[in-house]
């Protein structure tokens, strides 16, 4: 044994690890050069055969030349699994384009989907959102509205009457204000709105429905006027209908309120300019609205020289007619899911 | 329709630009829809210089007309056309009524550049033989050829047409109430029409007893003129009944409607020899007959009031005269009422008998009574002038009506608070002037005296606020907010577990409907499973709207028809809505529909169908959601309309909450999976706040078991037994596989149970003597055998 063995091995091993070598033939290599008759095996046995004062230079020699095998070993082996790896990795490549797995789109109903702004809107504003039976007494309807038996603005509102002229499918969602400030005993401010469903006697159309969705608000407080409801108005009818949207108020009529106004907003069509959705005017009336007439606050309870309030009404349908371009108010309740599909998502802010 | 030729007899608007008062008039409340004109263009005065025979034609002219600067040819059709008269030339490029544009041509060879009119063609007369045979307007008329021939014809009147809201429908449904609002908007005052006449001695006394047996006429005055002549009404009177959109007919009908346009106050008039001596107003007798006007047998009841010559009706009160005391042709002595009757009795027999005249229209709406003398005096007053009538003195009064003032007391400090604005006490003076309404000032405090011609305005300050505003102009408001205290309003009720249940369901991924609450009979029959009798309404508009509904389900299954008929074929539906039964008990109620597909993936093969346990999932999921997690089982039950082997009820804490089920394959084929939940009773019970569970940091230990059950034995009953066997230490169990058939009439169901201690590691011996525990007591109580491979 001498140094010569030792450097022939190591000529011998660079050699092998530069041909083309599989991992069976790794492996077998391993077990030629390091098992435990492996070459380098074998001159390591023979270093007690080594005159001492070559000894250590020997065991550096091969100490070297073990290291070396170990590492274009470990080199080779890793250089072979990573082929293995991206071999494999190559043959798992999909199609990203494929379709995916539909999860089901829940979408909310085009009416409840405005609703639910209107009432976010509100609730920021501090106004709870309140609900009351569908089938009400003529009493909570009409009477303590200031609208009695025989007023012209029930033939408006052809009701449905369901037990003599007493019990009735409710013709407005009024009669929950009315039982809202009936609760407080006239004794506390009220800050409310009460979506929900009405029922009237008009023939299903385009643009009648028997059945159709309110949106009331009330406010009872000291010292509110109508500069108050114009400026709540403005705050709803801008997120609604964006930032530019103008509105207007027009002096009108209704039984419960006094003074009484219709609310505009500008057409957001054609932004004022005159178009068929604003029949050229401009503006677009979203809302009847007014001072709770005096009447109707001392039906409830409420001592009108202390207290003032005001209450708002927009029709659900309507406002989503003018938002979303419906033309056809049937399309709330007949829920065709190729086009509620579209509501299921956050809108602009 | 509101003629302003007309309004300018009472109220100076000369200078007025009409458009710009039309905006000023709806921003003050009374909505001007439309302003038009009537007038015609290219529609000129001509003079007929030559007319000769047309040669191609055996009633043909051909005439040459001075049309001014030029003379022109025109053929002409007209009988009555002849040289040396004055006619009404619409030139080429005239519009006529009808859309029918008058264009340059030739007729027969001969050139014609126009048409010689006849008024009915200018859409001022109806067609019609009589008319037609007139043939051509032939015009008296100092006016020079080329004049615009709409001056001749009171054309050229600008008319308003009024959206008028209820409320000031009547006092802005007459000329003269329009005047006030008109004068009040420009700070102008009003001049009323002239009523003034001779009155004979003769008394209508005379000739009348007057007796009213009736609540529903508290005012009722007659006048009597003799002598008319009936002939046609001046041009004035003609002109503005066309602008008002009504037709002449003569003079003394015109006149009656006249001044009804004129005071709002709808006139009768009886043929006095026909009438007799007696007025009697009562309440017409049940079945009580009357041939009305237009000839139609109408059939009364006690609730319409009539008048009556003493014996028979002579006229529905209110809403059309009777034919036996028609004024006609020969007609020369006129009884003349102007009455007020219940406003509500006229709109119901008006209703009734379908039958809305102008007149039927006023009463309905009440009437001001001082206007009620007026109108009579006005009659009068153009009679005499206009039909030669001579007046008889005196009137017939029955006068029970409330003429109790009007007063309202206020500050202008509660104006402006109403309004939000910084009125002064001059400001008020100022706004009240412009409404014409007196008042005085008791220190700070108005008194003011609501005139009778505004009865839309009640005594309080909200009315005079609103008076005040509107004139002061709501678009000069400044927006504030209210100042009231900031906070975050909240759902009331059981507002919020609605909103909560449509917000999980959607993410479920479940549409949300809405349907009608009124539905059909045969719908309401199905689903009844909760028996509850439903409302039938007394008066449905129809069959398919009739009752008020117990249950979501049939609508639910409709909208799921819809959907299947526009080719959709994974359809997951739900809906919140409230239901009612018989005794008025409201009860909201959720229901899911799902049928085809939950999750999609075809070309993997890996999609999930729909049935029955994809809707346990579904509500078992809300159920956990809403807090209710461990508290409900689900109960086999046989429910209507349901598959009778794959429905059951949702019990939560021992009440039924629900039911779930697929629908029963004889009711529909498709294979549909329904639920419906209480939302009334998941809302009136309790759930615990959110506690937080630390995870157990001990090894757990699984062993599995599988059973052979008897398939009648119900999957909960070996699971309960489990539970109550396995004790404190067996965590979870969960079923990991099902074998149907695995003997004759048996099943295998395999559980794998968790064991687990928070506190210790558990000792393999331990576990397996509560393993072989719980075998022991399955297979003993639940009758079933361990399953050995």
């Amino acid at each position: 044994m001498n140094k010569e063995t030792i450097l022939k091995l190591k000529e011998e091993i660079s050699k092998i690890f530069e041909n083309n070598i599989d991992i069976k033939k790794l492996n077998d290599l391993k077990v030629e050069y390091l098992g435990k008759s492996g070459k380098i095996t074998e001159l390591s046995k023979s270093m007690k055969d080594v005159p001492n004062e070559e000894k250590k230079e020997f065991g550096m020699l091969l100490n070297e030349l073990r290291v070396e095998f170990t590492n274009k070993f470990d080199e080779y082996k890793e250089k072979l699994e990573t082929e293995e790896l991206n071999k494999k990795l190559a043959s798992e490549k999909i199609d990203v384009t494929l379709p995916s797995t539909k999860i089901p789109v829940g979408a909310p109903n085009i009416l409840e989907h405005i609703i639910e702004e209107i009432e976010e809107v509100f609730m920021s504003m501090g106004y709870d959102v309140v609900d009351g039976p569908e089938i009400e007494e003529d009493k909570y309807n009409f009477e303590l509205l200031n609208i009695p038996k025989g007023h012209p603005a029930r033939d408006a509102q052809d009701t449905f009457y369901i037990e003599d002229e007493r019990i009735l499918l409710r013709s407005q969602t009024s009669p929950v204000q009315v039982r809202t400030m009936l609760s407080t005993g006239g004794k506390e401010p009220v800050r409310m709105i009460c979506p929900g469903k009405t029922y009237r006697r008009d023939a299903d159309d385009a643009t009648h429905s028997h059945q159709f969705m309110q949106i009331e608000g009330l406010l009872v407080d000291k010292n509110i006027s109508l500069s108050d409801l114009k400026g709540t108005f403005d705050v709803i009818a801008k997120r609604l209908f964006g930032e530019n949207c103008v509105t207007r108020f027009r002096p009108s009529y209704y039984q419960f309120t006094e003074p009484s106004v219709e609310t505009d907003i500008s057409c957001f069509v054609c932004k004022g300019k005159g178009c068929s959705l604003c029949k050229n005017t401009g503006w677009i009336t979203v809302s009847g609205a007014g001072m709770v007439h005096p009447n109707v606050l001392r039906n409830c309870g409420y001592d009108p020289k202390e207290w003032t309030g005001f209450a708002f009404g927009f029709g659900a349908e309507r406002l989503a007619m003018l938002k979303y371009g419906i033309n056809d108010i049937r399309t709330f309740y007949q829920t065709d899911l190729r086009e509620s599909v579209h509501f299921d998502r956050k809108d602009v802010e | 329709m509101i003629s302003l030729n007309w309004v300018k007899d009472y109220v100076d608007i000369a200078s007025e630009d009409l458009n710009e008062l039309a905006v000023k008039i709806t921003k003050a409340g009374v909505n001007v829809e439309k302003v038009f004109t009537n007038r015609i263009e290219n529609l000129v005065i001509g003079e007929v210089e030559e007319c000769t025979d047309h040669p191609n034609s055996d009633h043909l002219h051909v005439c040459r007309v001075n049309i001014g600067d030029t003379t022109t040819q025109i053929v002409c059709g007209a009988k009555n056309v002849r040289k040396g008269i004055k006619v009404i030339v619409a030139l080429p490029g005239c519009i006529l009524p009808g859309n029918f544009e008058i264009k340059s041509g030739v007729i027969r060879g001969e050139e014609s550049n126009g048409m010689i009119c006849a008024l009915f063609e200018l859409g001022l007369e109806e067609k019609n033989e009589e008319t037609y045979a007139k043939g051509i307007a032939e015009i008296d008329t100092d006016l020079t050829p080329g004049t615009d021939a709409n001056i001749y014809l009171g054309t050229d009147d600008t008319i308003y047409e009024l959206d008028v809201h209820k409320h000031r429908n009547n006092d802005c449904y007459y000329h003269i109430g329009f005047a006030y609002e008109i004068a009040s908007i420009l700070s102008k005052k009003v001049t009323l029409p002239e009523i003034t006449h001779k009155e004979i001695k003769e008394n209508v006394s005379d000739h009348l007893i007057l007796k009213v047996e009736t609540e529903s006429c508290p005012y009722y005055l007659a006048k009597m003129v003799k002598n008319v002549e009936i002939k046609e009404s001046p041009e004035f009177i003609k002109k503005r009944l066309i602008s008002a959109g009504m037709r002449p007919i003569n003079n003394v009908v015109d006149i009656s409607n006249y001044v009804m346009l004129e005071y709002g106050q709808p006139l009768h008039f009886f043929d006095k020899d026909k009438l007799g001596d007696t007025i009697l107003v009562r309440n017409a007798k049940e079945n009580e007959e009357i041939i009305t006007l237009d000839k139609q047998t109408r059939i009364l009841t006690n609730k319409d009031i009539v008048i009556t010559d003493g014996v028979k009706p002579v006229c529905i009160a209110g809403v059309m005269g009777g034919e036996n005391t028609d004024v006609d042709e020969t007609t020369k002595n006129i009884l003349i009422e102007s009455a007020i009757f219940d406003s509500i009795g006229i709109r119901y027999t008006a209703s009734r008998l379908n039958l809305r005249s102008e007149a039927s229209i006023r009463y309905g709406k009440g009437l001001n009574y001082e206007y009620t003398s007026s109108a009579i005096e006005r009659a009068c007053h153009l009679l005499e002038k206009y039909a030669n009538a001579t007046i008889l003195s005196g009137t017939k009064v029955h006068d029970n009506i409330d003429k109790t003032k009007k007063v309202t007391k206020f500050k202008t400090s509660e104006v402006n608070t109403l309004l939000g604005i910084t009125l002064t006490d001059k400001d008020v003076e100022t706004e009240l002037e412009r409404l014409m309404f007196d008042y005085t000032k008791e220190d700070d405090t108005f008194v003011v005296n609501i005139p009778n011609r505004r009865l839309d305005i009640d005594p309080n300050v909200n009315d005079i606020a609103e008076e005040i505003g509107r004139l002061y102009g709501y678009h000069n408001l400044t927006s504030t907010l209210p100042s009231v205290p900031t906070r975050r309003g909240k759902y009331v009720g059981d507002v919020k577990i609605r909103k909560e249940i449509s917000k999980r369901l959607r993410t479920l991924g479940i549409n949300e409907t809405k349907t009608y609450t009124l539905t059909s009979m045969d719908m309401a029959k199905t689903f009844k499973y909760d028996n509850l009798e439903q409302i039938n309404l007394p008066n449905p508009m129809s069959q398919d709207k009739s009752v008020i509904r117990t249950s979501l389900l049939p609508s639910l299954i409709n909208t799921y028809e819809y959907n299947k008929a526009r080719n959709i074929k994974d359809i997951l539906l739900y809906e919140i809505a409230k239901t009612y039964d018989i005794n008025y008990h409201e009860e909201s109620k959720v229901a899911i529909l799902i049928k085809g597909n939950y999750l999609i993936n075809d070309w993997q093969h890996t999609s999930t169908v729909c049935d029955f346990y994809t809707l346990k999932g579904i509500v078992e999921n809300l159920l956990d959601y809403l807090g209710f997690k461990n508290r409900y089982t689900f109960e086999a039950a046989t429910l209507p309309e349901m598959h009778p082997g794959m429905s059951a009820k949702i019990i939560l804490d021992r009440e039924v909450i629900g039911v779930i089920g697929r629908v029963h394959p004889s009711y529909k084929k498709d294979e549909i999976y329904l639920a419906e939940l209480s939302v009334t009773k998941l809302y009136n019970k309790q759930i615990k706040p959110i506690k937080f569970k630390e995870s157990s940091k001990y090894p757990e230990i699984i062993k599995d078991v599988a059973f052979v059950i008897p398939n009648e034995i119900e999957c909960d009953i070996i699971k309960n037994q489990i539970k109550k066997s396995g004790g404190r230490l067996l965590d979870n169990i969960e079923v990991f596989d099902l074998y149907n058939n695995i003997e004759d009439g048996k099943k295998s169901i395999a559980y794998k149970l968790t064991f687990k201690d928070p506190t210790r590691t558990l000792t393999d011996e331990e576990v397996m003597e509560v393993f072989n525990k719980i075998i022991n007591e399955v297979t003993t109580k639940c009758n079933v055998k361990l399953r050995d491979n």
